[in-house]
């Protein structure tokens, strides 16, 4: 192709981009579905919620206290929500790092669910900052606090939002049909993948670092110098349960989109994943026994909280554990949800149990969510699915790649 | 260490500009210009107060809070604490040696987990040892609340511009050569104003001087790495509602090792990952050769 070509390939491409947009940004399918039917009140509340949060104050709208200054927005919205998105780190390790060339097919699924949580969960770190305009102090103003944790984990956020997007920038380039903005973006994956996988590293365990300094404040079964490698390990099996719950429904909700060879792969992986999530839950699970046995926390075990831990290790870690590598040996799929149903639910206990309520758990009066925080919540997810759908129903993601882009 | 410029200066009477000069001197001078300088401490002699609050007059009248509730006095069994609209408390406790009064307030960390904490630097530790808070660069994220092992910071939780509430120990008084307004208030003189080597010494002094009257130890010298607010109880510490579970190690030593971690695996993680990567594309490479 000479120069000329490419010159007017991109004059007549610009001009169609623009309707092209236009006509992609229209709603495509039904708009009476009942997840819109849910979700539509759920969403408009939380909007009017967060508008209401900023006029008057994070008192209007939470039950956040003195005591209690980190509530459910940022205990399970940022702390879990971003466990729950390791997901992508793990499977571009397996797919650029060891070239697994398996799991191509899930890739570009995950690091979009792994991008649009990083930026609704931690863009609902805003709505919990008293001065959320101030929030650019860190980045750019002289007063770069180093010495914080915070301060790693807000610049590691920024940074892998920006590596997850170039991983996914590929498919874009696709949809647009933009052949020489793919090739270059192509070009970046592994440094984007390299750089995902260390940041991704530092900022799961720095979540549970964030935790350190409250040494008296939570409660001795759950509070230890291993809360940053327990929350690392938690997050490969969090993620990877995330790509097994998430791919069973996308399977059948986007079923039209996906080719045939695909889904017969898709069974193939979802074992494989299995097993990865039973040796992490294995280690996860040793590294607590450890713990517990090194940290002589023996005279908790008889109090609630005791049980309340038991129920978390038990029921949320071990049972898994037991189930996937069973469903493994069996092959049995029904096995393998149930159990990554499981370890999502354990990651949930285990993370409000150290940030909500192992956080301050003698004290006389105990923080609980309003009803307020939680459709936030809601709506935040409700809109991260919106988004999700939109993009699924628009580039090439779950369907094959357009046949000039494949490589 | 012998006495500093800063400390010369301030024997010979000088306050206010003099002090900013020395300051610029010092910095001339640019040897051991901030390791020389003390940090400044408040000494409270709980045997000496008598609960009358006008430490907490004094520091609302300075600080433009409201005036201290009529009706919320200190009573045994009863735990009044800092809120955003006081930054100092008086509580009594009755304890084996009788009603013992104690001021709370904000210790100020020699290392503060509050300002480790900080990722904007909002919460500080001056040279000069108060702990202060700076609205311009704060973003509410409360982490310093989360740090504080002693629950110190609090936060306006119905503004829409909330700020930080704590005591800063009166740091535009201080720097003025004053007094903060609580230690200038306090008619019963159980509060007392100096450098915190001198706090610890006068400290000392008077455990040393009235044994029987003084539990012999200082709170404050060693707990959390050691604060600028030192207290002198009657009775042991924990029988006027102190937190004796402190560590006596500063708190940012606890995130010091995940810190110290960061930049290995900056350097190592990228370089394995790279070099993973060419291997396993390599042995691919090489099976497909053999297999044609």
């Amino acid at each position: 192709m000479s120069n000329t070509d490419i010159a007017l390939n991109r004059e007549n491409g610009r001009k169609s981009v623009w309707s092209f947009l236009a006509s992609e940004f229209k709603p495509k399918g039904k708009l009476f579905t009942p997840f819109n039917l849910i979700s539509i009140p759920v969403i408009i509340t939380g909007v009017i919620l967060i508008v209401i949060r900023f006029a008057k104050g994070l008192g209007a709208v939470t039950n956040l206290s003195q005591e209690t200054p980190w509530g459910l927005w940022i205990g399970f919205d940022v702390v879990t929500g971003v466990a729950f998105a390791g997901g992508a780190y793990v499977v571009t390790f397996m797919v650029y790092i060891l070239n697994l060339k398996k799991y191509h097919t899930i890739v570009r699924v995950t690091v979009l669910n792994g991008f649009l949580a990083y930026v609704f969960y931690a863009g609902a770190l805003l709505l919990d900052l008293g001065k959320p305009w101030n929030v650019i102090n860190p980045i750019i103003g002289n007063s770069f606090g180093v010495s914080s944790v915070l301060f790693l984990v807000a610049w590691h956020f920024l940074l892998y939002m920006i590596a997850e997007l170039i991983e996914f920038s590929p498919a874009i380039a696709e949809w647009l049909g933009a052949k020489r903005a793919r090739k270059i973006l192509s070009g970046m994956t592994l440094g984007a993948v390299i750089l995902g996988i260390t940041l991704s590293t530092l900022h799961q365990s720095g979540l549970g670092a964030l935790y350190l300094t409250a040494r008296e404040k939570i409660h001795p079964l759950w509070y230890s110098e291993w809360i940053p490698i327990l929350f690392f390990i938690s997050s490969i099996f969090a993620g990877l349960s995330m790509v097994i719950f998430e791919g069973s429904i996308s399977y059948k909700v986007f079923s039209d989109q996906i080719s045939e060879k695909d889904h017969k792969s898709h069974h193939d992986i979802i074992h494989s994943l299995a097993k990865i999530c039973a040796v992490t839950l294995f280690v996860y699970f040793f590294m607590h026994v450890l713990n517990f046995v090194h940290g002589k926390n023996y005279e908790f075990l008889g109090t609630r909280m005791g049980h309340w831990y038991l129920v978390e290790v038990i029921g949320f870690v071990l049972l898994p554990l037991v189930l996937f590598f069973h469903s493994y040996r069996r092959r049995n799929l029904l096995l393998v949800k149930i159990a990554a149903v499981l370890t999502m639910l354990g990651v949930i206990v285990n993370r409000m149990n150290v940030t909500i309520i192992g956080y301050n758990w003698d004290a006389p009066v105990q923080y609980y969510p309003t009803w307020k925080e939680i459709v936030v919540t809601l709506a935040i997810i409700s809109i991260e699915i919106w988004v999700f759908r939109w993009v699924i129903n628009r580039m090439p993601v779950l369907r094959e790649a357009p046949s000039w882009a494949k490589d | 260490m012998s006495i500093n410029r800063r400390n010369f200066l301030k024997a010979l009477g000088l306050t206010g500009v003099a002090v900013g000069t020395g300051k610029k001197l010092n910095a001339a001078a640019a040897v051991k210009k901030d390791n020389d300088k003390e940090f400044y401490a408040i000494l409270y002699d709980s045997t000496l107060c008598a609960g009358c609050q006008g430490c907490e007059w004094e520091c609302a009248l300075e600080h433009g809070l409201p005036d201290p509730d009529l009706e919320d006095i200190p009573e045994v069994g009863k735990i009044r604490k800092t809120n955003e609209t006081r930054r100092t408390v008086i509580n009594v406790f009755s304890t084996s040696k009788g009603e013992v009064y104690v001021k709370n307030s904000c210790k100020h960390c020699n290392q503060p987990a509050c300002a480790t904490a900080c990722l904007t630097k909002a919460m500080y530790k001056t040279e000069d040892g108060p702990v202060i808070w700076r609205d311009e660069k704060c973003m509410g994220c409360r982490y310093c609340m989360v740090s504080c092992p002693y629950d110190v910071p609090k936060f306006e939780y119905h503004s829409s511009n909330p700020d930080i509430v704590k005591c800063d120990m009166c740091w535009d008084r201080v720097k003025e050569g004053k007094l903060p307004a609580c230690v200038e208030g306090c008619p019963a003189g159980a509060l007392t104003f100096g450098t915190r080597r001198e706090m610890i010494a006068e400290a000392r002094k008077r455990i040393n001087d009235n044994p029987d009257q003084y539990y012999d130890h200082i709170y404050g010298e060693y707990e959390a790495g050691g604060t600028s607010v030192l207290y002198l109880s009657p009775v042991p510490f924990e029988e006027i509602g102190f937190n004796t579970s402190v560590m006596n190690k500063p708190y940012p030593e606890l995130t010091r090792g995940f810190l110290y971690s960061v930049p290995a695996i900056f350097v190592l993680w990228p370089a394995i990952l790279l070099g993973i990567n060419k291997a396993t594309s390599r042995s691919n490479n090489q099976i497909e050769e053999e297999n044609e």
